[in-house]
């Protein structure tokens, strides 16, 4: 490496020979690069948005597709902007999304809480989940969504109906992923937590938990999806209020862009929820080692 | 520091056997009637082929096992459950990956339900000891081999165990970072003195460290030959008193006897493969 220095420079000392380029020169020409092709993306996927809103749009004015049935992004921004100015027909649209939302926050932590509990609790009693363990799998063979209508039954078409969808649909998801987590700790960390005097609680609070919970993070983002369905598909099957309510409305009606304006309107919701997720995410797991290139390689 | 009490630390197996039940259902002897005796603040190292049962002496000083025969005893005690102030350091480190280097350290207080404050702080003066007082927020992955050995160290020196177990700490190092932290080994526990059962397959670790080399023989594993390794203390440096005549001289003696037991162990290994390909 120093050998290699003292050669550049006294390659620029003697000007006859092309001096070599210096580190910042490249460093700059690198990021100038990254900066152009970071533009580039960007601009890309902002025209591809314009190309296919734009053609829909198109399509649906000159009849090529039949609006009716298609819809047009025209339309849809209408609906919405009706929605938002005279309300839907239970209500303003903002109370239909926080429904939504209320009943997929509540699922979302109801499941979660519930998952992680019975997922380290069956790990760390292999008794207990050789017996249990026959009916999970069963349980969760079964299609769950279609325990919505007994919940309709059960709870009524109110709020805590949709919760309970939500929360068994995320539910399984995190047991599962708890479970496994639990049992792939690092025997060594228990063996030595033990040895370093450890009680019972100690070693889950301390070795167990933290080391399942890249398990059940990595869980968490397909949990927040089935929460959000699970609020929505409640809806369709019985309620008084919500998106998926509006959705099944608009069904009924064949407002192609009513359908469409409440999808919108619950992939802002998803998109939102998981830019929240990635956050925590981030913070939890900041221990992690990010890239092999970010690793410091301090010597001895 | 700890007071070397006398009995404190002391390591007795007596006619000690261990049989494990295989995950096939197979019973399989690890080791057998293993007398061996460590006295307190002394250093004991021990040799042997691979895969002969040598750690089992340690998880079972450690009361991670309890022998299926004999009596293993430490500071007196017979060991029935944790043995307590005992330290473990694993061939592969076991730092927790989420918490920092300093929390690391701070484990064993931190499980004694010391106040946090006063965890860290004692966590602090154990970094400096082993010279990382400046990485104690850092995590372990950001530190290197050698360096995260040291955290190991110091979470293990924490407790100030009288008896500290350690199962080929060093093997995963490379060769050099290997010397230094066997330097740094001695130096840590010339100033604290616990009693020290050291594991290893390599034979010039084992004489340049230890009062007494234990060599066992191939699985299942038993006491072969005890020897006293009367080099001077302090050793100074492993990398010079490898060419000491007195090292070389105990060296040749010891590898005469391990040899065998080695070449037993390897002929075994093929004999089995050989029989298995036959068989296929």
């Amino acid at each position: 490496m120093s050998a290699d220095c003292t050669k550049a420079e006294s390659d620029m000392a003697s000007v006859t020979i092309p001096a070599a380029i210096s580190e910042s020169t490249i460093a700059r020409n690198a990021q100038i690069r990254m900066r152009k092709r970071k533009r580039f993306v960007l601009a890309s996927q902002l025209g591809t948005f314009i190309f296919i809103i734009g053609s829909w749009q198109i399509m649906a004015d000159y009849k090529i597709i039949d609006p009716f049935f298609f819809g047009s992004p025209g339309g849809i921004v209408f609906r919405l902007y009706d929605w938002a100015q005279n309300g839907t027909a239970y209500g303003p649209l903002w109370l239909q999304v926080w429904v939504t939302l209320e009943e997929a926050i509540l699922g979302f932590c109801l499941g979660v809480v519930t998952g992680i509990i019975f997922g380290v609790s069956l790990a760390e009693f292999p008794l207990l989940s050789d017996i249990l363990g026959p009916y999970i799998k069963a349980v969760n063979a079964m299609p769950r969504i279609v325990l919505g209508s007994i919940f309709v039954i059960w709870l009524g078409l109110g709020l805590p109906s949709k919760v309970v969808l939500a929360a068994v649909l995320v539910f399984f998801v995190v047991f599962f992923n708890a479970f496994e987590g639990v049992r792939s700790v690092d025997r060594n960390f228990i063996s030595n937590a033990r040895i370093l005097g450890a009680s019972r609680l100690q070693v889950i609070r301390h070795v167990v938990f933290p080391s399942a919970m890249t398990w059940i993070i990595a869980s968490l983002h397909v949990a927040l999806g089935f929460s959000i369905i699970g609020a929505i598909v409640g809806e369709f099957l019985g309620a008084q209020q919500g998106l998926g309510l509006v959705i099944a409305t608009a069904q009924n009606n064949f407002d192609a862009n009513g359908v469409f304006g409440a999808m919108l309107m619950i992939g802002i919701i998803a998109l939102g929820a998981e830019a929240i997720m990635g956050k925590v995410e981030k913070r939890l797991l900041k221990w992690r080692p990010r890239a092999a290139s970010d690793q410091t390689s301090a010597g001895m | 520091m700890p007071d070397a009490s006398n009995s404190g630390g002391r390591v007795e197996f007596t006619g000690v056997t261990k049989r494990f039940v295989t995950p096939t259902g197979a019973a399989m002897t690890a080791i057998r009637d293993v007398n061996l005796i460590v006295e307190p603040g002394t250093f004991c190292a021990v040799v042997g082929p691979t895969g002969c049962g040598k750690s089992t002496t340690l998880t079972l000083a450690a009361g991670l096992e309890r022998a299926s025969g004999g009596s293993v005893r430490v500071s007196g005690h017979e060991v029935d459950g944790i043995t307590k102030g005992v330290s473990f350091v694993f061939q592969t480190d076991a730092l927790l990956p989420w918490k920092s280097v300093l929390a690391n350290v701070a484990l064993g207080p931190i499980f004694r339900r010391v106040d946090k404050h006063q965890a860290h702080a004692e966590a602090e003066i154990w970094l400096k000891t082993v010279g990382l007082n400046a990485f104690g927020n850092h995590y372990p992955h950001q530190l290197s081999g050698g360096m995260r050995k040291r955290v190991s160290l110091a979470a293990a020196l924490i407790n100030k165990p009288s008896l500290l177990l350690m199962d080929e700490p060093f093997s995963a190092l490379d060769v050099q970072t290997r010397a230094i932290m066997s330097n740094e080994l001695l130096r840590l526990w010339e100033k604290t003195r616990p009693t020290v059962l050291f594991v290893t397959h390599d034979l010039e670790e084992a004489i340049g460290l230890a009062d007494q080399v234990v060599v066992m023989t191939a699985g299942p594993a038993t006491v072969k030959a005890v020897y006293k390794i009367d080099l001077p203390r302090p050793r100074g440096d492993m990398q010079e008193v490898r060419f000491d005549p007195k090292f070389l001289d105990l060296y040749k003696q010891i590898w005469e006897s391990l040899r065998e037991e080695v070449d037993r162990a390897y002929a075994r290994t093929t004999e089995i493969s050989s029989v298995k390909g036959v068989s296929q």
